[in-house]
């Protein structure tokens, strides 16, 4: 195992990477609470000019640009909602990687409750009309014996028996 | 030539599959024995005929041809060997044709392997995935030909994106298309046994190994392509809830419901119209998500040639096949039989809560990935959907799916006992519990989200070994008998078992790598140190060297804790100046409970180097638990239970691993 | 009523069809955003002059006649490809152009523009980006119509085609014309 890792290792020690590195040092703020917000800010915040990336993850200059702007607002005192508000001035809901819950966006934020709640009412419907499991009569005596002659003959015919029921 | 032999090679396959999807359909309606054979060596020819065509592309590459144009496009006579076979299937065309490969693979399986099924049922199976091998061998053929000539051939070719010249995802698609394109047979199945009008055990039976190897390589593709976007794109993460990422992940969702719920139909005869329902939209999702990758209806960094005009005719394709399943689904579904009466507390109660919270998570996947699109064709309004939606969306309906696993087996098929179950199950709850616990007690600061993910993790653990034990009477009888016992099991049993625990451990990484990754992020000149996580990077030097297309400034990095020397790490910044490309390579150290992984940045020997590093708790065991799913799948497809058909009656009394619960 | 539930599925399914068909065959590039800034007024910043001879760009400089407001660098290869017709717009003075340089060494834009010609009425620089930023612009070239009271009443991303000029962008100009402010 030891060595699976290590050949692992060797083979991962050079592998190539692609739109790496985001956050520079000079950005990183010397407050690390307003730096963890500029972090998770900067994660909900989508980088306009990449594909599906936020403006934390990319490197493009635009990324960066946005990068240094949320995090003079936050020295300068902002609330992060503020901050938001200001780029979705700019650039429209589309920049905000997490939607607001708007009516434009009902149908995302509720879809899936209301995929829920059907589905669970499909299932209910479904479960009692198969819940109609015979509670029947326990055999009498003279049934009892009946079906244990049956089961005499069916084990005379084919030598063997098993219990459909207990089949798995 | 050979190109040109390929080429025909498709068309004659096309023909074949327009026969194989008619005749054999036609002999069924009328029970005609002949016709109906004719379905097997149809298959079977289909599938050597693409087979044909897939190597004679594969040798347009390996030769590299630049008569051909897709060769010339995508590949470059200085690409080693691997990436010259790989880049078959880097592009779209080459890709389509490894599409209809599989597909034609599958339908050749079961022309081979499908001894036991009954004739008219195997004919209509491999008629439906005929017709299927009609409409895409078309649209290669019409649309997306790879063996178009280039005259005059030029010199040399573009060459493959050099990210692309990698191990990891050299393997990715095509398991990732064995999955995808395998839920193809579970479609098949499904049409067909609407046609017949008839859903049974026998069916059910039939269709699981098809449907698990499909699963299982889905499992493996999507995992290993997690595993190359962590170590090739340079900042660690693994899931980016991209559309393509979900366009595989929806099928694996829906597959995974179809799975278990095709268990209930072959136990207890009943879920019939649910696990059509399934098979039907499982594959309704591969092809969606093969008409998202290549239509450009949406942004995504995977997206492969952009072409509207495909994306058209695939979406055709999908509307035809899925909405003619649909059809005869609601003409076809309503009459068949009523199954197996069972109470809602009950395994198969369980089976339907599992399907339901499969079905909202994919259904949740779905609405996230294509919103998007939805609001712009509604309203003509932008948002985006991204990674924060899908966390707070998806994982709230998949932990009490994770609760529901350790309870669901417990249970007895058609009347459950719950309070039995859950007492049973102490030792799960015991070992959550403690996993909670110890969670707690290592954190500085108090956070739910690892205590809360662990316990589930733990719970998972917990009924997954513990329903295992019961089966074998652990510690209840003598360990030689437990043992005899475990060797008795069907090994569909042990799957079950390791596929749980597999999802188990994945959630173990998933939690604490989302948790308790650590970053730090410095300027560094040689000499100096980086902390983390108690380790200690030293920046030795910065070698500057060339490798054979590329010059590269590699940082050698001393890894030590507590002052012993731990290893040497070696990222490296690289400049391919043909393509004239800048890339990073990061350099990981794996242990087995945490990934070290390193990268440097722009800098110079005045101004210093930007290093990088993370600390990566328990991300191995993402990929862990992923193979360990995977391995339980394959461990279920040995089961030779499978191979057999119809259930036979056994010759001898059953053994005590029958009688030690349902399966 | 079970048939109509039958059917659900199908229903369902066709109408995600028709919402994937719909952006294909209406056309649309899913990368092209809407602007923002509708109907807002453009930024108040001033921009200072690239060139001596040419002023820079102040909000007072924006209002009083429907103005195009070109982003454009010298590093940007489609504001090559368009800058002929800018300079068609300029000399046929149909509509006042104002340039903004994006993020641009100075020199090196006013090599450009001697090499290229130059057809803006004003240019301001925005070294940094930030004003861009305020006009919500996420990349060179883009193209704003600013009517007569100062606010932004249209965007074309990316190098202006004839057609786009002639078809889209000349009718509002005249439309905004004559509006009354």
């Amino acid at each position: 195992m030891k060595r699976l890792l290590t050949i692992l290792t060797l083979l991962l020690m050079l592998t190539p990477v692609a739109t790496p590195l985001a956050v520079e040092p000079e950005e990183i703020l010397s407050d690390p609470g307003l730096e963890a917000r500029a972090r998770a800010l900067s994660k909900n915040i989508r980088c306009l000019v990449c594909q599906n990336q936020s403006i934390d993850d990319s490197n493009a200059s635009l990324a960066r640009d946005l990068r240094v702007i949320v995090r003079e607002r936050l020295v300068a005192g902002e609330t992060d909602e503020a901050i938001l508000d200001y780029l979705v001035s700019r650039y429209g809901e589309f920049v905000l990687l997490k939607p607001r819950v708007t009516a434009a966006t009902y149908a995302l934020w509720y879809g899936p409750w209301v995929v829920l709640a059907f589905g669970a009412l499909g299932a209910a419907l479904f479960l009692s009309r198969r819940r109609n499991v015979e509670r029947a009569a326990p055999l009498d005596d003279a049934e009892a014996a009946r079906v244990a002659d049956l089961l005499r003959e069916a084990d005379a015919d084919q030598g063997q028996h098993r219990d459909p029921e207990a089949r798995s | 030539m050979i190109a040109e032999l390929g080429h025909y090679a498709l068309a004659l396959a096309l023909c074949v599959a327009v026969v194989q999807s008619t005749v054999p359909l036609y002999g069924a309606a009328r029970g005609d024995d002949i016709l109906m054979s004719l379905a097997r060596p149809a298959a079977s020819a289909q599938f050597l005929a693409i087979l044909v065509a897939f190597g004679a592309l594969t040798h347009g590459y390996v030769t590299s041809d630049f008569s051909i144009l897709n060769v010339a496009q995508n590949s470059h006579s200085l690409k080693p060997m691997l990436y010259k076979v790989s880049g078959v299937w880097g592009n779209h065309e080459g890709s389509m044709v490894l599409w209809v490969l599989i597909l034609a693979l599958f339908g050749f399986a079961v022309a081979a392997f499908g001894n036991n099924l009954p004739p008219s049922l195997r004919a209509r199976v491999l008629s439906v995935q005929g017709m299927i091998g009609v409409g895409f061998l078309g649209f290669i053929l019409l649309t997306s030909n790879p063996f178009e000539r280039l005259i005059p051939a030029p010199l040399d070719g573009r060459d493959l994106n050099p990210l692309l010249q990698d191990p990891g995802l050299a393997f990715h698609p095509p398991m990732l298309y064995l999955g995808y394109v395998g839920f193809s047979m579970a479609f098949s199945f499904a049409v067909a046994a609407l046609i017949e009008g008839r859903v049974d055990p026998a069916w059910a039976r039939w269709v699981r190994p098809w449907t698990l190897a499909a699963w299982t390589s889905l499992t493996g593709g999507i995992a290993l392509g997690s595993w190359w976007a962590y170590y090739e794109l340079g900042w660690g993460g693994w899931w980016y809830w991209d559309p393509v990422e979900n366009a595989s992940f929806m099928p694996w969702l829906a597959g995974t419901a179809l799975l278990h719920s095709a268990i209930v139909v072959e136990k207890r005869d009943a879920l019939k119209s649910w696990t059509i329902l399934l098979a039907i939209i499982t594959f309704g999702l591969s092809l969606m998500g093969t008409f998202l990758v290549r239509s450009g209806v949406l942004t995504s960094v995977h997206a492969f040639a952009v072409d509207p005009e495909r994306g058209l005719v695939i979406l055709a394709l999908l509307t035809i096949a899925i909405g003619g399943a649909l059809i005869l689904f609601a003409i076809r579904a309503p009459s068949m039989k009523l199954g197996g009466m069972f109470q809602p507390i009950s395994r198969e109660g369980g089976l339907v809560m599992n399907n339901l919270l499969l079905s909202v998570a994919t259904a949740t996947v779905f609405i996230g990935t294509l919103y998007p699109l939805f609001l712009d064709a509604t309203t003509g309004e932008k948002v985006s959907v991204g990674p924060p939606f899908f966390n707070a969306a998806f994982v709230p309906v998949m932990m009490p799916l994770v609760l529901l696993v350790a309870v669901g087996p417990m249970l007895a098929w058609k009347r459950g006992d719950l309070p039995g179950a859950m007492a049973r199950l102490w030792t799960a709850a015991i070992l959550s519990i403690a996993a909670a616990g110890f969670v707690w007690s290592q954190q500085n600061d108090v956070a739910f989200g690892p205590i809360v993910g662990f316990a589930f993790a733990g719970w998972l653990a917990g009924g997954s070994i513990t329903e295992w034990a019961e089966r074998i009477a652990l510690f209840r009888v003598p360990l030689a008998t437990s043992l005899a016992r475990a060797g008795g099991l069907p090994r569909s049993a042990h799957g079950m078992t390791l596929a749980h625990l597999g999802l188990a451990i994945f959630i173990c990484g998933a939690v604490a790598d989302s948790f308790w990754r650590q970053e730090v992020v410095v300027n560094a000149k040689p000499g100096e140190t980086v902390s983390i996580a108690g380790f200690d990077l030293t920046l030795d030097k910065i070698e500057r060297t060339r490798g054979p297309n590329y010059q590269t400034e590699t940082a050698h990095l001393s890894v030590s804790r507590d002052g012993a020397p731990v290893t040497t790490l070696r990222p490296e910044r690289r400049f391919y100046p043909v393509q004239q490309m800048p890339t990073t390579e990061a350099a990981i150290h794996s242990t087995f409970l945490a990934d070290l992984y390193a990268a440097i940045g722009e800098g110079g020997d005045r101004q210093g180097w930007t290093v990088r590093v993370w600390h990566n708790p328990l991300v191995p065991w993402i990929w862990a638990g992923c193979l360990v799913m995977v391995i339980g799948g394959l461990v279920s497809l040995s089961d030779r239970r499978l191979r057999v058909g119809a259930p036979k009656r056994r010759t001898n009394a059953p053994s005590a691993a029958q009688v030690a619960g349902a399966d | 009523m079970s048939r109509l539930l039958y059917l659900l599925p199908l229903i369902l399914f066709l109408g995600a069809a028709g919402y994937f068909a719909a952006p294909i065959l209406q056309g649309k590039d899913p990368s092209t955003l809407p602007s923002a800034m509708i109907n807002k007024p453009a930024p108040a910043r001033d921009l200072p002059a690239l060139i001596a001879s040419k002023p820079g760009i102040d909000p007072a400089s924006l209002a009083g006649d429907v103005r195009l407001v070109n982003f454009f660098a010298s590093w940007c290869g489609p504001c090559r490809v368009e800058h002929p017709l800018l300079m068609e717009i300029a000399e046929s003075n149909a509509v006042p152009l104002y340039g903004i340089n994006y993020k641009d060494a100075p020199g090196a834009a006013v090599n450009w523009l001697a090499q290229l010609g130059d057809p803006f009425q004003r240019i301001g620089r925005d070294g940094d980006g930030r004003a861009a930023i305020e006009w919500g612009v996420y990349g060179v070239p883009e193209t704003y119509v600013v009517d007569k009271a100062g606010r932004i009443q249209y965007r074309h991303v990316g190098p202006l085609s004839r057609e786009d000029y002639q078809e889209v962008i000349l009718p509002i100009v005249e439309r905004l014309r004559e509006a009354n402010g």
